[in-house]
């Protein structure tokens, strides 16, 4: 049975990785995790959804802004685009990226249109990350395999 | 915030117990990192505000060994935290930033950044951040044995007996000198042998302690040594390395400061050229440093191996307060005015800028020493006028006058004498033809007396651009204002309100780039008594910027008699440089404080 959960949670962990959820600094968060902070990588990340939905507020007020501040916007994605990378959310840093071009060119269509994709991504990956972590935590606190230091 | 006491490295395990310091205002970022951080063994200490990063680092004065910083913050931009940790703490400073565009990076590495990290960073990079801690220590251990052989040099030079044969042999012994004191270091580079373990008292140089120095600098000019400046802080805990460590770092930052200037000034058009003195003393008292320089660039373009007038010389010249100076430019310049010829552009400058200096008076003005002596908004304003800016070039003046350890004293000798024949061309000479003509030693203008001895100089600074600068006249006017007398001397300075000193480093350091090959060795050897000796200080120098023991005390003229050469000729090519490098480098030479308040900016969190 240990094993079977244990083998979802792998799983699970596995598509995150293939829908293209998350990337390698989600396992650098993984290593890091160890006796001292068992729960590192879960604290992180809802350390994280609580200080970038203080971001993503800014840059929606931002938006109804007429006309918009370009460089404002392109400042607050780029704290946003900083954060997001730190926990390894891979598609949400893509539409990011995909923002802060538009920001570039001064494509405001294109800036709207974009940032209603960063929340559904933004909003996806929490849903999928909570879902993980409560299933972690139901696994229990295994013997990850850890790296000796 | 995970806060450590005043912990101390623990050597044998480095670089485990690296104490390192991270600033970032994203929170999550931070929380990453402390733990990356304290994977690698590190004694990290998090921060989320740039100006409580700052307080801590003052605060704690050798509490850290590294800081880990973002680019982009709320309260402080990334790279001005950049510069204040490098000025103030000297600490390696690594950036960090999601953005990896080429420009930031540059920019990162231009304020000093010893790396550039992109995020997301991976543990294994942090790992290895020590390295840069140990080669900052293995550098500082260098810099304080060259410190020490530069400075006993330039001591020998100082003591050294007025005679022709004592600076003959002055470069000779210069020589030998550091070649003991090489050897005396040898011994102890098995003290310094392992860097890491040499724990040396990290001065964290505050606001205050930083103000006092730069106080010490301006008094002095910034070729005083670090004892010197040591000594006038009247600091009982702070050693003479850390103000050597100190005063290279501020002269880096002056030199970044003059290009930005420089760079300002050449578009600010170089219309100056013309200006032409009318009003002897005034004209040079241009304000703007964007003045000074366009006529300084425009000089020298206009005039290089030119005769150039003298009136649009001292237009040129924008020293700002050349009040003083403008009363005693009237009458040198005069004298130039029909003595122009043209600069000579070749390895005689260097002498003949000398003396070109000395001609017209003004030159005895920026006697380096004078310049030293004064504030940094200080501009020796007889200097520029007769000078004939058209080479100002800050950067090229920068660029070939070395300043190097120049003796104020000898300034004010070489003008009472009054005979000059051969001073004017310095000041065209230093400006322009700095690179055809790598003034080496600038030497103060001669007396006649002297002229025998310096023959060699003689001779060429009259042929070299002697561009009609009232030399006699002038001299004397100059050497008047630049009494050698140690406490007039000073008096004198600060009547002119030399060329911030400031700009003066920065020149000094610019100038140390002058390559020696560019003076002529025949007329090195003039200067130096031993071509190999000059060379020897010179590339000292270059290292260092002139941080001998600069005695503005010197009394009397006859100190320049005396003088050595090597010392000499550094210290002539500085005045005119330094005018002119003061001049454009210097932004705004309008305030005779600025360089206070620049400074001050730099720390003003």
């Amino acid at each position: 049975m240990e094993r079977n959960l244990h083998r979802q949670l792998a799983n699970m962990k596995k598509s995150l990785f293939d829908q293209g959820y998350l990337d390698e600094q989600f396992i650098q968060l993984e290593e890091l995790q160890d006796a001292a902070n068992p729960n590192f990588v879960e604290e992180v990340v809802t350390m994280y959804y609580r200080d970038s939905a203080r971001l993503i507020q800014n840059i929606d007020h931002a938006l109804e802004k007429n006309p918009l501040d370009f460089a404002k916007l392109d400042n607050y994605m780029h704290q946003f685009k900083g954060s997001s990378c730190s926990i390894g959310a891979k598609k949400l840093k893509n539409e990011c990226t995909q923002f802060k071009e538009y920001c570039e060119t001064g494509n405001g269509e294109g800036c709207k249109r974009t940032f209603q994709q960063v929340k559904k991504e933004y909003a996806a990956l929490k849903k999928k990350l909570e879902h993980y972590f409560q299933f972690a935590r139901q696994v229990g606190p295994v013997e990850k395999a850890c790296r000796p230091k | 915030m995970e806060t450590n006491g005043f912990s101390s490295p623990r050597p044998d395990a480095f670089p485990a117990g690296l104490r390192v310091l991270v600033v970032d205002d994203d929170p999550t970022w931070l929380k990453i990192l402390e733990k990356m951080l304290k994977k690698c063994s590190y004694e990290v200490t998090t921060c989320n505000l740039a100006r409580e990063a700052l307080d801590l680092l003052r605060e704690r004065k050798d509490g850290f060994d590294i800081v880990i910083s973002d680019v982009n913050m709320p309260d402080m931009d990334g790279f001005k935290l950049l510069e204040h940790v490098g000025l103030e703490m000297d600490l390696p400073v690594i950036m960090m930033s999601v953005d990896g565009e080429t420009s930031r990076v540059m920019k990162g590495v231009q304020h000093g950044a010893c790396d550039y990290l992109l995020k997301p960073i991976r543990m294994k990079e942090l790992r290895n951040i020590w390295q840069h801690v140990f080669r900052k220590r293995i550098q500082e251990v260098k810099d304080i044995e060259s410190h020490e052989g530069l400075e006993e040099i330039q001591m020998m030079g100082n003591s050294m007996e007025q005679s022709d044969d004592g600076y003959l042999f002055c470069g000779v012994d210069l020589i030998s000198g550091k070649k003991r004191k090489d050897t005396d270091n040898k011994q102890d580079d098995r003290h310094y042998g392992d860097p890491s373990s040499v724990k040396k008292a990290r001065v964290v140089w505050t606001v205050e302690l930083h103000q006092k120095f730069v106080k010490a600098v301006n008094q002095f000019g910034f070729d005083i040594g670090p004892k010197k400046i040591l000594d006038s802080m009247g600091v009982p805990w702070l050693t003479r390395e850390n103000v050597a460590s100190h005063l290279q770092k501020y002269r880096l930052y002056l030199s970044r400061l003059q290009k930005e200037n420089e760079l300002k000034a050449s578009f600010g058009g170089m219309k100056q050229s013309d200006i032409s003195k009318d009003t002897p003393g005034n004209v040079c008292l241009q304000n703007s440093s964007n003045a000074s320089r366009n006529s300084v660039t425009n000089g020298s373009s206009g005039i290089c191996g030119s005769k150039v007038p003298i009136k649009n010389v001292d237009s040129k010249i924008c020293v700002e307060d050349m009040k003083v100076a403008s009363v005693q430019m009237a009458e040198p310049k005069e004298a130039l005015i029909g003595d122009i010829t043209d600069p000579q552009k070749s390895s005689n400058s260097r002498t003949g800028l000398n003396h070109s200096f000395g001609q017209i008076g003004l030159d005895v003005k920026y006697e380096p020493k004078i310049l030293t002596q004064y504030s940094w908004t200080e501009v020796p304003p007889v200097q520029f006028e007769q000078e004939h800016m058209p080479h100002f070039q800050s950067q090229s003046w920068s660029t070939e006058v070395r300043p190097v350890h120049f003796k104020p004293e000898q300034k004010p000798h070489v003008q009472s004498e009054s005979s000059f024949s051969h001073l004017p061309l310095a000041r065209n000479h230093i400006q322009v033809d700095c690179r055809t003509e790598p003034i080496l030693s600038h030497h103060p203008i001669p007396s006649t007396n002297e002229k025998d001895k310096r023959a060699d100089i003689g001779p060429n600074c009259i042929k070299s651009r002697r561009q009609g600068i009232g030399i006699v006249t002038s001299v004397e006017s100059t050497a008047q204002l630049f009494s050698v007398q140690p406490k007039s001397h000073l008096t004198h300075c600060k009547e002119f309100e030399p060329i911030p000193c400031s700009m003066w480093n920065m020149k000094n350091h610019s100038l140390e780039k002058i390559p020696l090959n560019d003076v002529d060795s025949s007329q090195r050897n003039l200067i130096l008594g031993t071509g190999s000796g000059f060379r020897l200080l010179d590339e000292e120098l270059r290292r260092y910027s002139p941080q001998g023991d600069f005695h503005p005390q010197n009394a009397g003229f006859e100190n320049i008699e005396s003088f050595d050469y090597s010392n000499q000729g550094i210290i002539a090519d500085i005045p005119p440089l330094l005018y002119d490098s003061l001049n454009f480098d210097y932004g705004n030479p309008s305030e005779t404080m600025e360089y206070p308040v620049i400074d001050q900016g730099l720390f003003i969190a």
